[in-house]
């Protein structure tokens, strides 16, 4: 059983947090200094949850360092969707915080020796490894470096790969203070040096000859399950590395910056028209949770606005039968039901996923409005409404839009005016008093005829008609953008770039 | 002054291995801060990864009593807090035909004994150890969620009838949640927030070794594999913690030793529970590893 009973750091009840030092520092201005860069990073932390964390790292030491982590995220961190950002900001501000994670050469050498004496010990007659002692890391050269990693990740033996790839960076990064480039850079050099694709196929190779000297063919399975296999181990390879170029960079630079170089944004920031596809994941997974928050949110507000204004006439009608006292209040009907949404979007290429979100969105909380109906363009026009129709899954809705709508009718570019035409001339009569029309795209049209007045026509018709436009708001109308042409014919133009900014959107559609 | 429950983080996470509950180091710490900031544990995450059983277990561990309130929509007061017994009082005011005051009749009405005592009132009245599960939390509206309130931050309940209720020891307190509604802020900032995710392949395999009875070494290896590469396609549900418990379990019943595609395939329908989903792993179980992850450098 590991004890904490580091004089320096655990403490009864009675102790002042403020007594407590970490190599020096007092405890509360780094615990300050690090919620600091929390906020910064967009997270919100209360003031009891401040408190919280003041609490907890007097009964888990910072040397224990996962235990560590998990007891401020328990305390700080209460969305799911914020802990990327919440592990980011703790690995630069903690990267060098705590003996074991110093940057220090001479131990990463002993290290490195001292994993190698082990591995030497109990993986005696593997061939190839013959840099018994050599001393550490700058003894080997390059090929014997790499032959070595090849040994620790075939026998998945994490901490030598891990002194590995802290020497890998050492050696392969060219990292040197004050030099003004990103750590992907770094990361790239390292990596090109360890050539990890041909190490993943060398150690397949070398797990298929293994089975067939056991006398057996891998099958399908075993290959993928194997593969799979190496393939976290490298991940876990390329993590490590990554996050030794980083504490090197934090030493040359300081938290700060590093902690402003590194900072992403939280999901519902996340834009839509360039999020990478890590970031596109994480994207629909915050979606599934907002539009539940929505719709909750929604059908309360409906629920609390079921009475319309007071109806003083038959208030004072049924006054009569209290002997004139107003003891029953009526009220006027409720307010006009449910809207009926038409969503009208562009899927072309940098904006398809701006669609795709929104689709998704507004038929989750299709319940919310009495009916939707879905068309799709690009030069060409379709509806789509019957993709959504009955489907469990908006998900696979919102695929089959991709891939089976008609939306191409001469060259598969953007041309908004002839999508329009159609629309109208197909669907335009089906807007009605009771319709909310909402238009996405950029409206980068390819210099071709606007026929603007569709929307015009659209707006006389319908009760409201919105655009959404994912491009931000300083580039609409420069080169072939004409939002402002459609703009002046809708009841507003949104700049749409985020989660956020949709949810806030369709929150004040219902 | 004040007594712990747990001396150290490892010493919750033996305890938990101790009666078959495998947890980690995020688990174990959070279970110990808890016991140590006398604050409820919020554990949310999918489905099937053993939030529930970790109020069990946690309780199992420190011999305390479990004391669970399932919550449901609708869920209200007198289900949850305490309601009074009115057939029993009705009983007593018939029952005494005008022989004491009706002031004295009021008192004895609303005393302990016309208290029905709810979950909530029973594990803060409660005498000996007790851990106190609330199933499920985001499943009670919003409003519901203020009757919870004060329990989690004073640990005492206010009786309009009786005055407040204090706890005569601090029970330790988990909510679970499955996330189908954002829960309150009021109701977040008095708990530790615990996201218990789909274990490593490492932890599945030794959940697998303790749950299943017989299993080898081997075959719980093979599940634990199998279900990490599930976990990595986009599937519209994956396998739970406790649908692999129930496949390994199946693959025992039917004796295999190795698991092979054809047996991985015929078997899926345990593991996976939408159609397109055991389509896509029966497709993956026979070819090549398609789009393998590229890992050439270069920036992004
Ligand atoms: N870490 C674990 N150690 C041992 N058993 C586990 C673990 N995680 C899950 N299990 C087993 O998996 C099954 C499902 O667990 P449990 O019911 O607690 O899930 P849950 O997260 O509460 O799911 P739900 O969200 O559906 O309520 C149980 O049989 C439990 O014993
Ligand atoms: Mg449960």
């Amino acid at each position: 059983m590991t004890d904490h009973s580091d004089p320096a750091l655990v403490n009864g009840d009675d102790d002042n947090l403020g007594d407590l030092r970490v190599a020096g520092e007092p405890l509360l201005d780094l615990l300050n200094g690090f919620i600091g860069e929390l906020r910064e990073a967009g997270l919100p932390v209360s003031l009891t949850e401040n408190l919280d964390a003041m609490a907890a790292i007097r009964h888990i030491p910072m040397e224990d360092r996962e235990a560590f982590k998990y007891a401020l995220a328990a305390t700080l961190v209460k969305n799911n969707a914020h802990w990327r950002s919440f592990e980011t900001v703790f690995e630069v501000y903690f990267s060098l915080r705590g003996s074991k994670y110093g940057l220090d050469d001479d131990s990463l050498e002993q290290d490195l020796a001292d994993l190698l004496d082990d591995d030497e010990r109990d993986g005696a007659g593997d061939e190839g490894s013959g840099q018994s002692g050599q001393g550490g890391g700058d003894g080997l050269t390059p090929e014997e470096l790499q032959q070595l990693l090849y040994q620790a990740m075939m026998k998945g033996n994490e901490s030598l790969m891990k002194a590995i790839a802290r020497q890998a960076v050492k050696r392969f990064a060219g990292m040197e203070p004050g030099r003004p480039v990103g750590g992907t850079y770094y990361l790239y050099r390292t990596l090109r040096n360890l050539d990890l694709e041909g190490l993943l196929e060398k150690m397949m190779e070398q797990r298929r000859e293994q089975a067939e000297a056991d006398g057996h063919e891998l099958s399908k399975l075993e290959e993928r399950l194997e593969q799979d296999e190496y393939e976290h181990r490298i991940d876990a390879l390329k993590k490590e590395i990554e996050a030794e170029i980083r504490r090197r960079l934090v030493a040359d630079r300081g938290i700060e910056a590093m902690a402003k170089t590194l900072r992403k944004p939280l999901p519902e920031d996340v834009d839509f028209m360039h999020a990478s596809r890590e970031e596109m994941v994480g994207l629909r997974k915050a979606l599934i949770p907002l539009t539940r928050r929505l719709a909750v949110r929604l059908a309360r507000k409906r629920r609390h606005n079921r009475r319309g204004p007071l109806d003083f006439r038959r208030t004072v009608r049924a006054s009569l039968s209290y002997g004139g006292v107003p003891a029953e209040p009526k009220f006027r009907h409720p307010r006009p039901h449910k809207p009926e949404i038409f969503v009208i979007a562009d899927i072309s290429g940098s904006v398809a996923a701006f669609a795709r979100f929104t689709l998704m969105l507004v038929y989750a909380i299709s319940g919310q409005f009495s009916k939707v109906r879905a068309f799709v363009f690009i030069d060409g026009i379709d509806e789509v409404t019957s993709y959504f129709e009955g489907v469990e899954d908006v998900t696979e809705a919102v695929h089959r839009v991709n891939t089976e709508a008609d939306v191409v009718w001469v060259d598969g570019h953007s041309d908004y005016g002839h999508a329009f035409e159609v629309f109208h001339n197909k669907w335009g009569k089906d807007i009605g008093p009771k319709t909310t029309v909402i238009i996405l795209g950029d409206a980068r049209n390819n210099y071709h005829a606007s026929q603007s007045w569709v929307v015009k026509e659209m707006q006389h018709r319908a009760r409201h008609v919105y655009w959404l436009n994912p491009e931000p708001k300083s580039y609409w109308d420069t080169g072939d953008s004409i939002v402002g042409d459609y703009a002046a014919y809708t009841d507003g133009a949104y700049e749409c770039r985020n989660l956020r900014q949709l949810e806030k959107f369709v929150e004040k559609l219902a | 002054m004040t007594e712990y429950r747990f001396e150290s983080v490892p010493e919750v996470r033996d305890g938990l291995r101790k009666v078959d509950y495998l947890s980690d180091e995020g688990i174990a710490g959070i279970v110990y801060l808890a016991d140590r900031l006398k604050k409820p544990i919020l554990v949310e995450g999918p489905a099937g990864t053993g939030k529930t059983q970790l109020a069990k277990s946690v309780a199992e561990m420190i011999g305390a009593r479990l004391i669970r309130l399932q919550c449901y929509e609708g869920l209200d007061e007198a289900k949850a807090l305490y309601e009074w017994n009115y057939k029993k009082q009705l009983l007593r005011i018939q029952a005494q035909r005008g022989n004491d005051s009706w002031d004295e009749v009021e008192e004895d009405l609303f005393s302990d004994e016309f208290l029905l005592e709810r979950p909530l009132l029973e594990a803060i009245r409660a005498t000996e150890p007790v851990v106190l599960l609330i199933d499920e939390v985001d499943r009670v509206e919003v409003e519901t969620e203020a009757l919870l309130l004060e329990i989690l931050s004073d640990y005492q309940v206010s009786i309009p009838e009786l005055g407040t209720i204090e706890a005569k020891q601090i029970p330790l307190v988990f909510l679970t949640s499955n996330n189908t509604r954002e829960l309150s802020e009021a109701l977040k900032r008095r708990c530790l927030f615990l996201h218990i995710d789909y274990p490593d392949m490492e932890r599945e395999k030794e959940i697998i070794l303790t749950k299943v009875p017989d299993i080898t070494e081997n075959l719980a290896d093979q599940v634990a594999r199998i279900v990490r590469s599930l976990r990595q396609l986009e599937l519209k549900k994956s396998p739970s913690v406790s649908e692999t418990l129930d496949w390994a379990n199946t693959l025992m019943l039917l004796g295999v030793e190795q698991v092979d595609a054809e047996v991985a395939s015929s078997t899926a329908n345990i593991l996976l529970k939408y159609q397109s989903d055991i389509a896509k792993a029966v497709r993956e179980f026979a070819a090549d590893k398609q789009g393998m992850k590229a890992f050439a450098p270069g920036p992004k």
